[in-house]
C-alpha cells in the first residue's frame, strides 16, 4: 500500500451505501418532465375506452340504448354487461373474496359505478358518445349509513348473494352483511373491563378518505392477435399479481401476457386493486385487435377507485386508578361499501387491525369487526399504511387520550407508564403479534425533551387561563402520539394474496466490468427504489451504488413479487436484495480465492474485496473479481456472476414513532395553525436518510390532509360531495407546515440489515398527533371526542358545542 | 366555478368539452358582430378559469367561444384624475405587479392575492370576474365596496351600471347576452381598507368574505364603505353597515353595530364548508377583523 491506497473511509464513500443521503436517481427525468408514465404510452392504432357511469346510488338498470352512440363517427364499440356476459368477465373476483360487477349488471350500486365502456378513436369522441347513450335507470331506496344498512328493514343491495348465508369470511346475518372477523378472548376482556377501577368508553369515527395520487388509474391493453400475447401497460402496485389475475380470468396463459407498471405516479395503495377499467380494457383490445387505452380523470379516481378507513370503532378501555391499563375491547362496524373489494392478505378481512393495542403492554383484549355493505364506492385499501394500521393506530391514541381524561391524568405520562418495555422484546401482544424489537422509553422521552413538553403544558395552562379572561380567542393544543406499525406482510405460512404467498425476490446479474443490474418483484411509486436498493447492494458486493441498476415492474423480466404496498419493498424484496447480494459474495469469495491462490476460508471481506487473512496487500476488488467470472476458466466453478433470492420474511417488521404536533386554533372561526410539528421516527436501519426525511415530509402532509379536511363524504341519497379537488383537501406549498424530523435506531433482529420500512410511519403517526392536538386545545373545557376531518366548520362546532361562543 | 354548481352533479361526469366554434376577433366590433350572429349559442371567453371548467363539466354549452384577448382596447389599467380605470381583460396578476394601481387602490392588491392561485391569476381577468356572476368571485362585492362602474358596450352602442346594480342573483347579471363589459372604474379610494377572506385552502372559495373601505377626520370616521363575498347569491353591499360607523369614532361599539347590520344583509347557504349558521357566525367575525384593519390604517 503506498499513499495513493484510498483509506477505509474512502472505499466505504464511494460505495454510497448503506447510511447514505445519496441524491434519488429517478429525480433527473421526473424533475425534467423525462418521466414515462402510463398516459404517455402511444401505440399505433390505439383506441381509448371510458365509461358511461352511474348518477344514481341504488337503481336498476331497466334497460341501456346505446345506438346513437355506436352512430357516432369515431365510435368502435361500446360495451355493456350483455357483451361480457357470454365471456363471464361480467363480474370479476375482488382481492377480498368478494365480487364486484366489471359493468352494470341489472342494477347499479354506487354513484359513478361503471355501466358501459365506449371505445373509440380518441377521448373526445369518447366524451361525446357517452352522452349519448341512453341509460333507463329506476331509483331504489338508499343507504350510505352503515348501521341503517345492518336493520331489518333495510334495502336489499347485493341481491346476487341472495340466500348465501355464509361468505369467503364466514357467517354472514343479514342481507348487507358481509363478514364478522374475530379475534383476541372477548370473555376474559369482558371481565376484565367490568371488574376495572376505570373504564373509559367512546365511538372513534376514522371517515372515508382517498388516497388521491396524483396520477390517476389507468392502463393500456394491446392483444397482439398474430403472436397471441396480450401486454398490459398500467399504474400497478401489483404488476405479477394483476398478469395472474389477468391469466385466471382471461384463459390466456400466464406466460403469453406481459404487464408492465412504467413509471407511477403515486399509489398510496389506490393502485393495487383489480378495476373494471382493466378488464373492459383488456376486453376492448381483444375484440378489436388494437391496443385501447383507459385513463381515469380526477372524478372517476375520486368517486369510483378505491377509497379508504371508514371505519366506526367502538372502544372500550379499562385501567387502575393509577393508571395501568388492564383490558381493551374494540368493536367495529367497517363500511366497504358495495362490494368488498378491500386489498388484505386474504387470511385478514380487516387486515392487520389487530395491532390495535399500540405501544402498551395490554394483557387481555378483543377485537371484533363488522364488514358490511352500503350504497357507496368499494375499496377499503391501505392508503399509505399497512393494511388497516392506522385505523388501529388512531383508535388506540385516541382511546389512550380519553382514558387520560377518564383518569385525570396527563397523556404522556400515562403512555409512558404502559409502554412495553424494551426488554419485553421479542413481545406478544394480547391480539397474538410478535413485536419484533423496539425501544419506546428512549423514543418517547428524547421527543419530549426536544419539544420541551413540561414548557408547552405550562404554556397551554397560561393560555386557558387568559382564554378564560377574555383576553384571548386562541387556543393552544398538543398533540401527543406514540406509534407502532406492522408492516412488511408477510411470511409465507399466514399472508397470501389469491393465494401468492407474499414472499418478494430480486434477481442480480454482475456485469464483466463492474457494474450491475438487480430486479425485483416489487414497483416504485415514489418511494425510490432505484436509489435505495442500489445501496443495500452496494454495501452487501462492494460495487458502488452508481454502478447498479435497479429494475422493477415488468413481469417479462423481474422475478415475481408480489409489488409495492403496506411498506413491504424495504422489509422483504429490501431483504431479498441482501440475500441475493450475499449469494453473489459467496461466490465471488471462491473466485477470489483462486486468483489469489488462497483457501477461500483465508479470506476476509473488507468494503468492497476479499483480503486475505493477515496480509492486506493480498486483494481483489469486487470489480477484479466480476471481471475473471467472466474470463477465467476457473475449476469447479460456472462462469458468469448472478443471483436470485426469494425471501420469506420469518415476521412482520414492526416501526415505531413518537410525534408531538402543537396547535394554535381560532375558536371564532375554527381555523388552526401547526406551530411546531416533531416527528421521531424509529425505522430500524436507516438506508437513506434523505429519502426517510422526504417519505415522513409527505406522509405527514397526507396526515394533515386526513385530519384536518380530506373526506369523501355522501350525502342522503347517496351522491358523493367530494368529487374534485375544490371540495377534496389536498394540502399545497401554503396548508403544509414546517417540519422538525429525528430518530433512534433500533434495528430489526430478523430482517438481515434491520431495516423496518418507513414510507407509511408519517401517515400512521401524523394523524393521531394532528387530530389529538385539536382535541387536546379543547381539554380543559370538556372535549372527550370529536369526528375527523377537522376542518373549520368542525373545529367551530366543537367551540360553538362547548359553549365557547358566549 | 364555486363548488356550489360542481356539487349538483349527479354522476355521468365528464372533463371533456363538447365540440364548439373558435372566434378570435381583434376588434370590439367584430366580437360583438359575432355575438349578435350566434346570440344564446354564443359565449366571450376571457381567462377561461370560470367558463371552460364549466364546458368541460358539460354544464355550459357554448356553440360559439369568442376569445377576448387579441382586443388590445380591451386591455390595460389607467389612473388619471383621481380615477381609476381597468380594462376588462387586465389579469389579475397584472393588477397585483401593477405599482400605480397599488398606490391608488392598494386594497385590489390585498383581494386579487388570496384569490386562487399564480396559475389562476395569470389567465383570469378583472372583466371575467366580475361579469361571471358567481357568488364566490371576490372582485364583485370589492367594486360595490369602492362603487365601481361597469361599463358595457352592445349593438346599440354603450352604457354603465354600477357595481351595485349589476347582480341580480346567481349568474343572472344586468348585461344582456348581445353586450361586453369593456372596462370597470371608479374613484381612488382614500383612507383605510381591508379585504378580509377565509377560505379552506389555497385555490378556495370564500367561506366569509369582506371589502372595507374608510376614512377619518378628527377621530371620526367620515365615510365607510363595506361589502361581501360569497354570503348571498349575489355580492352583498351593507349601506347600514357603513352608517353604523359614521360619526363614530371607530369604537368597539360601532364595530359592533356594524358588524350586526352587515350580518343582517347575509343570506348564506349550506355546502360542504359548513351550514349556514357557521357561515352567519364566521362572517361577523371576518366583518369585524376587516373593518378593525381598515381602521386602523385609516
Ligand atoms: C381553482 C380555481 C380557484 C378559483 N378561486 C377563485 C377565488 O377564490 N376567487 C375568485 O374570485 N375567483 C376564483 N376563481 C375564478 C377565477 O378568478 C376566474 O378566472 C374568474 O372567475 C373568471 O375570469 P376569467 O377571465 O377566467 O373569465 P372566463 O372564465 O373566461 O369567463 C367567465 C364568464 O364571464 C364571461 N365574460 C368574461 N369576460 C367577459 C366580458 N368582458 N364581457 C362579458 N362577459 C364576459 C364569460 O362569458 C363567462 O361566462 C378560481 C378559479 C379556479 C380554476
Amino acid at each position: 500500500m503506498n499513499d495513493l491506497t484510498p483509506t477505509p473511509q474512502e472505499r466505504t464513500a464511494k460505495l454510497k451505501g448503506l447510511g447514505t443521503s445519496r441524491k434519488r436517481v429517478e429525480d433527473a427525468r421526473f424533475t425534467q418532465g423525462k418521466g414515462n408514465y402510463v398516459d404517455d404510452i402511444k401505440m399505433p392504432g390505439m383506441l381509448h375506452g371510458d365509461f358511461v357511469r352511474s348518477p344514481y346510488a341504488h337503481a336498476r338498470v331497466k334497460s341501456i340504448n346505446a345506438d346513437a352512440a355506436r352512430a357516432l363517427p369515431g365510435v368502435i364499440a361500446v360495451l355493456t354487461a350483455a357483451d361480457l356476459a357470454p365471456l363471464n368477465l361480467h363480474w370479476m373476483p375482488t382481492l377480498a373474496g368478494d365480487r364486484q360487477m366489471v359493468l352494470a349488471d341489472g342494477k347499479v350500486l354506487f354513484q359513478g359505478q361503471e355501466v358501459a365502456f365506449v371505445v373509440a378513436t380518441d377521448r373526445y369522441v369518447c366524451a361525446d358518445a357517452i352522452e349519448l347513450v341512453e341509460v333507463d335507470y329506476e331509483e331504489l331506496p338508499v343507504v350510505t349509513d352503515p348501521f341503517k344498512a345492518l336493520e331489518p328493514g333495510a334495502p336489499v343491495l347485493r341481491e346476487d348473494l341472495a340466500g348465501q348465508t355464509s361468505g369467503a369470511h364466514g357467517a354472514r346475518r343479514h342481507h348487507n352483511h358481509i363478514f364478522l372477523w374475530e379475534t383476541g378472548d372477548e370473555a376474559a376482556t369482558n371481565q376484565v373491563i367490568e371488574a376495572a377501577e376505570v373504564v373509559a368508553e367512546e365511538m372513534i369515527y376514522y371517515h372515508r378518505v382517498h388516497p388521491c395520487p396524483l396520477e390517476t388509474c389507468g392502463c393500456v391493453a394491446s392483444m397482439d392477435k398474430v403472436n397471441g400475447k396480450l401486454t398490459v401497460f398500467g399504474t400497478f402496485q401489483a404488476p405479477h399479481v394483476v398478469r395472474t389475475v389477468a391469466s385466471l380470468l382471461s384463459g390466456i396463459e400466464e406466460h403469453n401476457i406481459r404487464v408492465v407498471s412504467p413509471d407511477i405516479g403515486g399509489g398510496f395503495g389506490n393502485k393495487v386493486g383489480v378495476y373494471p377499467g382493466y378488464v373492459c380494457s383488456i376486453v376492448a383490445s381483444i375484440v378489436t385487435g388494437k391496443p385501447v387505452k383507459w385513463i381515469e380523470d380526477r372524478m372517476d379516481n375520486l368517486m369510483a377507485t378505491a377509497f379508504a378507513r371508514d371505519y366506526w370503532m367502538k372502544g372500550r378501555i379499562s385501567a387502575t386508578k393509577d393508571g395501568r391499563i388492564t383490558g381493551l375491547h374494540c368493536h367495529v362496524t367497517a363500511d366497504h361499501g358495495a362490494f368488498d373489494a378491500c386489498a388484505d392478505p386474504t387470511r385478514f378481512p380487516a387486515g392487520f387491525f389487530h395491532i390495535c393495542t399500540g405501544s402498551y403492554d395490554i394483557p387481555v383484549a378483543y377485537v371484533g369487526v363488522d364488514g358490511v355493505y352500503t350504497n357507496k364506492a368499494p375499496g377499503g385499501v391501505a392508503y399509505r399504511c399497512s393494511f388497516r394500521v392506522t385505523e388501529a393506530a388512531y383508535f388506540i391514541e385516541r382511546m389512550i387520550e380519553v382514558l387520560a381524561i377518564e383518569l385525570g391524568m396527563d397523556a404522556a405520562e400515562l403512555r409512558s407508564k404502559n409502554f412495553i418495555r424494551k426488554d419485553q422484546f421479542p413481545y406478544t401482544s394480547a391480539l397474538g403479534w410478535e413485536y419484533d424489537s423496539g425501544d419506546y422509553h428512549t423514543a418517547w422521552d428524547k421527543a419530549l425533551a426536544a419539544v420541551d413538553y413540561a414548557g408547552l403544558r405550562r404554556e397551554q395552562a397560561d393560555r386557558v387561563a387568559a382564554f378564560r379572561r377574555g383576553e384571548t380567542r386562541k387556543l393552544l393544543g398538543i398533540g401527543l402520539t406514540h406509534f407502532t406499525e406492522i408492516v412488511g406482510a408477510g411470511p409465507v405460512k399466514n399472508c397470501d394474496i389469491l393465494g401468492m404467498g407474499m414472499f418478494d425476490s430480486c434477481e442480480i446479474r454482475i456485469h464483466p466490468t463492474g457494474s450491475a443490474i438487480a430486479r425485483l418483484g416489487t414497483i416504485s411509486q415514489g418511494q425510490g427504489h432505484a436509489t435505495t436498493f442500489a445501496q443495500i447492494l452496494a454495501t452487501e458486493i462492494g460495487l458502488p451504488a452508481d454502478s447498479i441498476t435497479i429494475e422493477e415492474g415488468d413481469t417479462d423480466t423481474a422475478p415475481y413479487g408480489l409489488g409495492t404496498y403496506g411498506s413491504r419493498s424495504t422489509p422483504v424484496a429490501g431483504a431479498a436484495t441482501a440475500m441475493a447480494g450475499r449469494k453473489i459474495r459467496a461466490k465471488a469469495q471462491m473466485i477470489a480465492a483462486w486468483l489469489l491462490e488462497v483457501h477461500d476460508g483465508d479470506l476476509e471481506w473488507d468494503i468492497d474485496r476479499f483480503v486475505v487473512k493477515g496480509a492486506p496487500e493480498r486483494f481483489k476488488t469486487m470489480k477484479d473479481i466480476a471481471y475473471a467470472a467472466y474470463h477465467n476458466a476457473i475449476p469447479g466453478i460456472e462462469p458468469g456472476l448472478e443471483a436470485v433470492s426469494y425471501y420469506d420474511p420469518p415476521n412482520m417488521t414492526y416501526p415505531f414513532g413518537a410525534y408531538v404536533c402543537v396547535m394554535e386554533i381560532d375558536v371564532d372561526t375554527g381555523t388552526h395553525e401547526v406551530r411546531q410539528f416533531y416527528a421521531l421516527d424509529d425505522c430500524g436501519t436507516r438506508i437513506n436518510p434523505m429519502i426517510i426525511e422526504g417519505q415522513v415530509h409527505g406522509g405527514l402532509t397526507e396526515a394533515l390532509a386526513i385530519a384536518m379536511g380530506q373526506e369523501i363524504a355522501y350525502d342522503g341519497i347517496g351522491n358523493c360531495k367530494n368529487s374534485t379537488l375544490m371540495d377534496f383537501f389536498l394540502p399545497t406549498a401554503v396548508e403544509t407546515p414546517h417540519y422538525t424530523t429525528d430518530h433512534t435506531e433500533t434495528p430489526s433482529p430478523h430482517h438481515p440489515i434491520g431495516a423496518k420500512g418507513v414510507g407509511e410511519s408519517p401517515n400512521v403517526g401524523g394523524v393521531p398527533a394532528f387530530s389529538n392536538a385539536v382535541h387536546d386545545a379543547f381539554r380543559a373545557f370538556g372535549l372527550r371526542q370529536a369526528h375527523m376531518p377537522h376542518d373549520h366548520w368542525r373545529i367551530w362546532k366543537i367551540a360553538n358545542q362547548l359553549g365557547l361562543h358566549g | 366555478m364555486s363548488n356550489v354548481l360542481w356539487q349538483h352533479r349527479l354522476g355521468g361526469e365528464q372533463m371533456i368539452a363538447a365540440a364548439f366554434e373558435y372566434h378570435r376577433p381583434a376588434h370590439l366590433k367584430g366580437a360583438l358582430g359575432v355575438l349578435a350572429e350566434y346570440g344564446d349559442d354564443a359565449r366571450v371567453l376571457a381567462g377561461g378559469h370560470s367558463l371552460i371548467p364549466m364546458m368541460k363539466l358539460r354544464m355550459a354549452s357554448v356553440g360559439h367561444l369568442i376569445d377576448l384577448q387579441d382586443i388590445a382596447e380591451l386591455k390595460g389599467i389607467r389612473v388619471a384624475g383621481g380615477r381609476v380605470t381597468i380594462g376588462a381583460m387586465t389579469t389579475q396578476h397584472e393588477m397585483i405587479a401593477s405599482t400605480e394601481l397599488s398606490s391608488a387602490a392598494p386594497v385590489i392588491a390585498e383581494a386579487a392575492v388570496q384569490i386562487a392561485d399564480p396559475q389562476v391569476r395569470y389567465m383570469g381577468t378583472l372583466g371575467g370576474n366580475v361579469a361571471n356572476g358567481d357568488p364566490g368571485n371576490d372582485m364583485p362585492g370589492l367594486m360595490q365596496c369602492l362603487d365601481a362602474t361597469f361599463t358595457l358596450a352592445g349593438p346599440d352602442g354603450t352604457r354603465e351600471v354600477a357595481a351595485r346594480d349589476f347582480y341580480h342573483s346567481a349568474y343572472v347579471t344586468a348585461r344582456g347576452d348581445d353586450e361586453i363589459l369593456t372596462r370597470i372604474s371608479f374613484a381612488a379610494p382614500k383612507g383605510g381598507y381591508a379585504y378580509e377572506k377565509q377560505k379552506r385552502k389555497i385555490g378556495d372559495y370564500a367561506t366569509a368574505a369582506c371589502a372595507v373601505q374608510v376614512t377619518m377626520a378628527g377621530g371620526k370616521v367620515t365615510s365607510a364603505s363595506i361589502a361581501m363575498t360569497n354570503l348571498s347569491d349575489t355580492p352583498i353591499f351593507s349601506a347600514a353597515a357603513g352608517a353604523a360607523l359614521v360619526g363614530t369614532s371607530g369604537d368597539a361599539a360601532a364595530v359592533k353595530a356594524a358588524v350586526t347590520a352587515a350580518v343582517a344583509a347575509i343570506n348564506p347557504t349550506g355546502d360542504n364548508r359548513g351550514p349556514a349558521e357557521f357561515k352567519r357566525h364566521v362572517a361577523g367575525i371576518i366583518i369585524g377583523r376587516a373593518i378593525m384593519r381598515a381602521l386602523s390604517r385609516a
